[in-house]
C-alpha cells in the first residue's frame, strides 16, 4: 500500500454509476475497492467496522441469533453506525461504500493469525446472515444472480418422493409450507452447516435444501471465499507490514478487539506447585477446579483435559519445568510409568510451550473456545461445567460450594437462557462476595486474575496488561474505542494523507 | 492353536514381514492406480519399534523399497498418515510451513473403552463376545450412513487387533475433504454426547431425522438379545437406577413399582415402554421427552466416535495388517457380508499363522525342492494362502477390485465427456 502526499481525491461517482457499483445492501465482497482514500478515513472506517463486528459478537452472546430481539437490536446498531443494511428507496450509496471499503481494511488487520481470521469470519458471517434475513423475497433471486450463485431445484415428482424425509429433517418446516417452497439439491459438502447438525436430508451425497434454509449454503460459500481470501491476503502482508505508518495501526486494530490472550510471560514462575491445591479452591473457575480434581483423583486426564488445564496453568504462571514436574508426579501415581511419560506426554507439554514441532506458543483457551469447540465425551472432564453438565449434577456441585438457593437459581436461569459466561460470572460474584458487574468474564485466566486481585487486596499477581483489557460488554467497547485516540502520533487523524491502490493488497481476490 | 507370547514377537515379526505380509495388495491399495503422481511416494508411514521407539515421516519410492525397510526394521506397529505436499522422509529439508498434509482417507476409530458406562461384562481394554455386539451395531449404522446418506462407496472396515474397529473411507473425493467437512461428518454421525458430568447423553427432538430413524431400526434388531438378555440392563435395582437417571423424575415411582413386580429385563423394558408412551401423550407439544425409550436404547447401543481421529488430515491410524503387540492379533479387514459372524477371538494371531506356515513348509521340504528357485515375491503370494490369513487377504482384494472398478468408470466418464466436445 502506498501513501502519496496528495490531497484527498473527491469522489465523482454519481447517479446511475453509484447505483451500479453497489446494487444491493449486502455484498459478497468479490472486488476490492479501487478508489484512493485518506489515511484518516482508512482508520476511521476500520474502527467503525470493528465497532460493528464487536456489537455483532456481543449480541450473538447475549441473544439467540435470529430471535426478534437480536434482529431489532442489531438493525438499530447498524443504522446508528451508518452501515448499509436494508434495501430501500433512499440512497444508500455512502453506507454501502463504507461497508465495502471497511470490510477490506479489516481483512488486512485480521488475516495475520488463525485466531484473528476465525474471529473475523465468524462476525462477518453473522452480519451477512442478518442482512440476508431481511432481504425482501423479491430481491433474493437478483442478489443470488449478481453474486454468481445458482442452485439446481428438484422436480415436482422428486419433491413428492422425498416429502416425509425432507420434512423430518427440517425442524421448522411444515407440510403446508413445503408445498410452496422450492427445494434445491446441492453436494452435501456445500451444506456443511446444515448437515453437521442433521438439519437437512442427505441421500447419496446430496443435500436436499428447502428454500428457507438456502442462507446456509450461501454462507458456506461466503465463508469459503472469505477464508481463502484471508489466506491470500496474509501472503501479501509482509509488504503491508513494511509500511511503518500502517503496521502499528493494523496491529492495534487486531489486538485491541479480540481481547487479552493471557499468555503473558510476566507471571512466569510466580506460583509454586504446592500452592495449586489451595489456589484451585479459592481462585480457579469451576471448569478448572473440575479438571484439577479429576486429575488428582484419577492421576490422568485425556487429551482435551490436558490441553484445557495445561494451558490454563501456563497462563497463571507455571513454567515449563514446573508443568513437566506437575504432570509427571500426578501421572506416575496412575497407570503411566516414568518412561512412558517422558516419551509421550512430556513431548506434548513442551509442544504446548512452543518448544517442539511448529513451535507455536499456544495460548490458554477462552470461554468461547471452551464452550463452542471440542465438547467432552466419555471419559472427559474438560469443557464448561455450565454448558456441559447435567443441571442436576451442577446443582449439587453448587450446593457443595455453599452457594445460596437464590444464587443457584440465578445461575440455573442464566444456563436456561444459554448465557454460560454470565452463569460463571455469577458464580464468581457469589463465591467472592462481591456486587455483580465488576468485570465481564470471557476467559478462565481472567477469572483467576480477578479473583487473586480481590483476595490479595488489590495487589495483583501479574503486571498490568499493556493493552487495555477488552471484554464482551458494550461498556468495554466504549473503553476500546476511547483507546483509539491514543494511537501512535504518526497515525493521528489530523494527518491528511492519501492511500493509493488499496486493491493492490488483495492480489487475486478470492 | 498356538498361544501368543509377546516375548517371541521380534522373531515372529521377522517371519511375518518376510513371508506373510501382503505387500503387493497393500501397495496396490495406497498407490490408487497410480492416477495421481507421487501419491504413494508422498504418503507418511510411521513405525513403532521395540521399546516404544516411535519414528514418524517414513516414506518410500516404491513397493520394493517399502518391503526392504519394513523387513529391516520389523516394526511392532505400522501407522498410516496423510499424503503430503512433499516426500515425508524429506520433511526437514522443506521450507518451514511448506510441508503440508494434503489428502487422506476419512477414518473412524471406534473403541470399546468409550462404552465403559454402558457395558457390564467388561471394562477398559477387555472385550468379550457379549459386548462385541456394540461393534457390530456400530459398523452397520456407520457403514449404512456413509453409503446411503453421503454416497461414499469404498469403506474398508478393519479390526484394530484388540478392542475396536477402524474404518477407512477411500473414495477419491473423500480423500480430498477438508478438515471442517470431516468434523461435520462425525457430528452428523454422533448422537451420544457429554462427558463424565452428563448422565443423560442422548436427547431427541420430536421430529426424528431419517438418519436417526434408520439407526434406531438397526439397534432394534439387536436390542433385546444384546441389552436385555446379554447385558441384562434392568437386572437389579442398582442397574435400573442408572436407567431411571435418564427418565423424568415424575415417572420414577411408577417405574420402580413395575420393576419390582416383574422378573427380568425383558418384562421390565416392556413396562418402561408402556409408561413412557402414556407420558408421551401428556407432553405432545414439549420440545423433549417424546422418545425416552429410544434415547435409552441409543445411549446404550449407538456408536461412539472419536472426533479427533477423524477430523485431522494428518492424524495417524494403525494400518491394516499391522500386528497388535499386546494380543498378537493381526488387524484384519472385516468382510461386510459377514459382520454379524465376525468374532475377534478367531482372528489369527501372528504366532498362529507363523506356526501354520512352519507346518506346511516342513511338509513341503520333504519332496518339493523347486521352491528355492522361485523369486521371493512369488513364493510369498503362495505363503499367506497356506495360513488362516488367506480369507482376510481375499476380502481385502475384493475391496481393491471395487476401487479399481470405480477408477475405471471414472476414467471412462472423463474420456466420454471429452469426446462430447
Ligand atoms: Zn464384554
Amino acid at each position: 500500500m502506498q501513501f502519496s502526499g496528495l490531497k484527498r481525491k473527491k469522489l465523482s461517482l454519481i447517479g446511475d454509476h453509484r447505483g451500479a457499483s453497489y446494487p444491493h445492501s449486502l455484498q459478497f465482497y468479490l472486488q476490492p475497492p479501487s478508489e484512493n482514500i485518506s489515511l484518516a478515513e482508512f482508520e476511521n472506517l476500520a474502527v467503525e467496522r470493528l465497532k460493528l463486528l464487536k456489537i455483532v459478537e456481543n449480541l450473538g452472546v447475549s441473544y439467540v441469533k435470529g430471535s426478534e430481539q437480536y434482529q431489532s437490536k442489531l438493525e438499530n446498531e447498524i443504522r446508528k453506525l451508518k452501515f448499509s443494511y436494508r434495501e430501500s428507496s433512499e440512497d444508500e450509496f455512502e453506507a454501502r461504500r463504507k461497508d465495502h471499503i471497511s470490510h477490506f481494511i479489516l481483512r488486512l488487520a485480521y488475516c495475520q493469525s488463525e485466531d484473528l481470521r476465525r474471529w473475523l469470519i465468524q462476525q462477518e458471517m453473522d452480519l451477512f446472515r442478518f442482512r440476508f434475513s431481511i432481504l425482501p423475497p423479491d430481491k433474493v433471486q437478483g442478489f443470488l444472480k449478481d453474486s454468481h450463485l445458482q442452485f439446481e431445484t428438484i422436480s415436482k415428482e422428486e419433491k413428492e418422493l422425498h416429502f416425509q424425509n425432507i420434512i423430518d429433517s427440517s425442524i421448522p418446516l411444515s407440510g403446508n409450507k413445503y408445498e410452496l417452497e422450492a427445494v434445491y439439491k446441492v453436494p452435501f459438502a456445500d451444506a456443511l452447516d446444515l448437515f453437521r447438525g442433521r438439519k437437512v436430508y442427505l441421500e447419496h451425497g446430496f443435500a436436499f435444501v428447502p428454500h428457507q434454509d438456502i442462507v446456509s449454503i450461501i454462507l458456506n460459500d461466503f465463508r469459503a471465499k472469505l477464508s481463502k481470501a484471508l489466506a491470500l491476503t496474509a501472503r501479501s502482508l509482509p509488504s503491508v507490514q513494511s509500511d511503518e505508518r500502517l503496521q502499528p495501526l493494523l496491529n492495534h486494530l487486531s489486538h485491541s478487539y479480540v481481547g487479552q490472550d493471557y499468555n503473558a510471560q510476566a507471571n512466569m514462575g510466580k506460583i509454586s506447585l504446592d500452592q495449586l491445591d489451595s489456589l484451585a479452591v479459592k481462585s480457579f473457575p469451576l471448569c478448572m477446579r473440575q479438571l484439577h480434581k479429576a486429575l488428582r483423583e484419577h492421576h490422568h486426564l485425556r487429551h482435551g483435559g490436558r490441553m484445557q488445564y495445561g494451558l490454563f496453568l501456563k497462563g497463571i504462571g507455571l513454567t515449563l519445568e514446573q508443568a513437566l514436574q506437575f504432570w509427571k508426579l500426578e501421572f506416575i501415581k496412575g497407570k503411566v510409568d516414568t518412561d512412558k511419560f517422558d516419551k509421550g506426554y512430556a513431548y506434548n507439554i513442551r509442544h504446548s510451550y512452543g518448544k517442539e514441532g511448529k513451535r507455536t506458543d499456544y495460548t490458554p483457551f477462552s470461554c468461547m473456545k471452551i464452550i463452542l469447540t471440542n465438547p467432552p465425551s466419555q471419559g472427559d472432564y474438560h469443557g464448561c461445567p455450565f454448558r456441559h453438565s447435567d443441571p442436576e449434577l451442577l446443582k449439587q456441585r453448587l450446593q457443595s460450594s455453599k452457594i445460596s438457593q437464590t444464587g443457584i437459581n440465578q445461575i440455573l436461569d442464566y444456563i436456561k437462557g444459554t448465557h454460560y459466561q454470565l452463569a460463571c460470572q455469577k458464580f464468581f460474584d457469589l463465591t467472592h462476595n462481591v456486587e455483580d458487574g465488576m468485570f465481564s468474564l470471557n476467559h478462565p485466566n481472567q477469572y483467576f486474575f480477578e479473583s487473586q486481585k480481590l483476595l490479595n487486596g488489590g495487589r495483583e499477581v501479574r503486571k498490568e496488561p499493556s493493552q487495555p483489557e477488552v471484554s464482551q460488554t458494550k461498556q468495554s467497547v466504549q473503553k476500546t474505542s476511547n483507546s483509539t485516540s491514543s494511537l501512535p502520533s504518526s497515525l493521528d487523524s489530523t494527518l491528511e494523507m492519501d492511500m493509493e491502490g488499496l486493491e493492490g493488497y488483495f492480489s487475486e481476490p478470492f | 492353536m498356538e498361544a501368543f507370547d509377546p516375548a517371541e514377537l521380534p522373531e515372529l515379526l521377522k517371519l511375518y514381514y518376510r513371508r506373510l505380509f501382503p505387500y503387493s495388495q497393500y501397495y496396490r491399495w495406497l498407490n490408487y492406480g497410480g492416477v495421481v503422481k507421487n501419491y504413494f511416494q508422498h504418503r507418511e508411514f510411521s513405525f513403532t519399534l521395540k521399546d516404544d521407539i516411535y519414528i514418524r515421516y517414513q516414506s518410500f519410492n516404491n513397493q520394493s523399497e517399502m518391503e526392504k525397510e519394513i523387513q529391516k526394521l520389523n516394526p511392532y506397529k505400522i501407522d498410516i498418515g496423510a499424503v503430503y505436499s512433499h516426500r515425508p522422509i524429506q520433511h526437514n529439508t522443506v521450507k518451514l510451513g511448506a510441508f503440508q498434509a494434503q489428502e487422506k482417507e476419512l477414518v473412524f476409530d471406534i473403541d470399546m473403552t468409550d462404552y465403559d458406562d454402558v457395558r457390564r461384562c467388561c471394562s477398559s481394554a477387555d472385550i468379550c463376545s457379549k459386548c462385541w455386539t456394540l461393534m457390530t451395531m456400530a459398523i452397520h449404522i456407520i457403514d449404512r450412513a456413509l453409503k446411503e446418506d453421503f454416497g461414499f462407496k469404498h469403506c474398508l472396515w478393519v479390526y484394530s487387533g484388540r478392542r475396536g474397529v477402524h474404518c477407512w473411507v477411500c473414495d477419491e473425493t473423500v480423500r480430498k475433504l477438508s478438515s471442517a467437512v470431516r468434523s461435520g461428518i462425525v457430528e452428523y454421525l454422533s448422537l451420544v454426547k457429554g462427558g463424565e458430568d452428563m448422565k443423560k447423553k442422548v436427547h431427541l427432538s420430536p421430529k426424528i431425522h431419517p438418519f436417526i430413524r434408520k439407526s434406531i431400526n438397526i439397534v432394534e434388531k439387536y436390542f433385546e438379545e444384546y441389552a436385555l438378555l446379554g447385558q441384562d440392563i434392568l437386572e437389579n435395582k442398582e442397574n435400573w437406577n442408572k436407567i431411571l437417571m435418564l427418565v423424568p423424575e415424575s415417572l420414577h415411582a411408577e417405574l420402580q413399582q413395575g420393576f419390582q413386580k416383574f422378573h427380568n429385563s425383558v418384562q421390565r423394558w416392556e413396562h418402561l415402554k408402556q409408561v413412557v408412551s402414556t407420558y408421551r401423550k401428556s407432553v405432545r407439544n414439549e420440545k423433549f421427552g417424546q422418545h425416552i425409550d429410544w434415547e435409552i436404547m441409543l445411549q446404550y447401543c449407538f456408536p461412539r466416535l472419536d472426533i479427533n481421529v477423524s477430523k485431522g488430515i494428518n492424524h495417524l491410524l494403525k494400518s491394516p495388517f499391522s500386528v497388535h503387540p499386546k494380543t498378537g492379533r493381526i488387524s484384519v479387514p472385516i468382510d461386510l457380508q459377514k459382520v454379524d459372524q465376525f468374532d475377534p477371538f478367531t482372528v489369527p494371531t501372528i504366532s498362529q499363522i507363523c506356526h501354520e506356515l512352519d507346518m506346511v513348509s516342513s511338509n513341503e521340504d520333504d519332496g518339493d525342492k523347486e521352491n528355492e528357485a522361485e523369486p521371493d515375491t512369488k513364493r510369498r503370494t503362495r505363503d499367506y494362502k497356506k495360513t488362516s490369513l488367506a480369507p482376510y487377504v481375499r476380502s481385502f482384494e475384493q475391496f481393491l477390485e471395487e476401487l479399481d472398478k470405480s477408477r475405471k468408470g471414472e476414467l471412462l466418464r472423463k474420456s466420454d465427456a471429452q469426446r462430447d466436445f
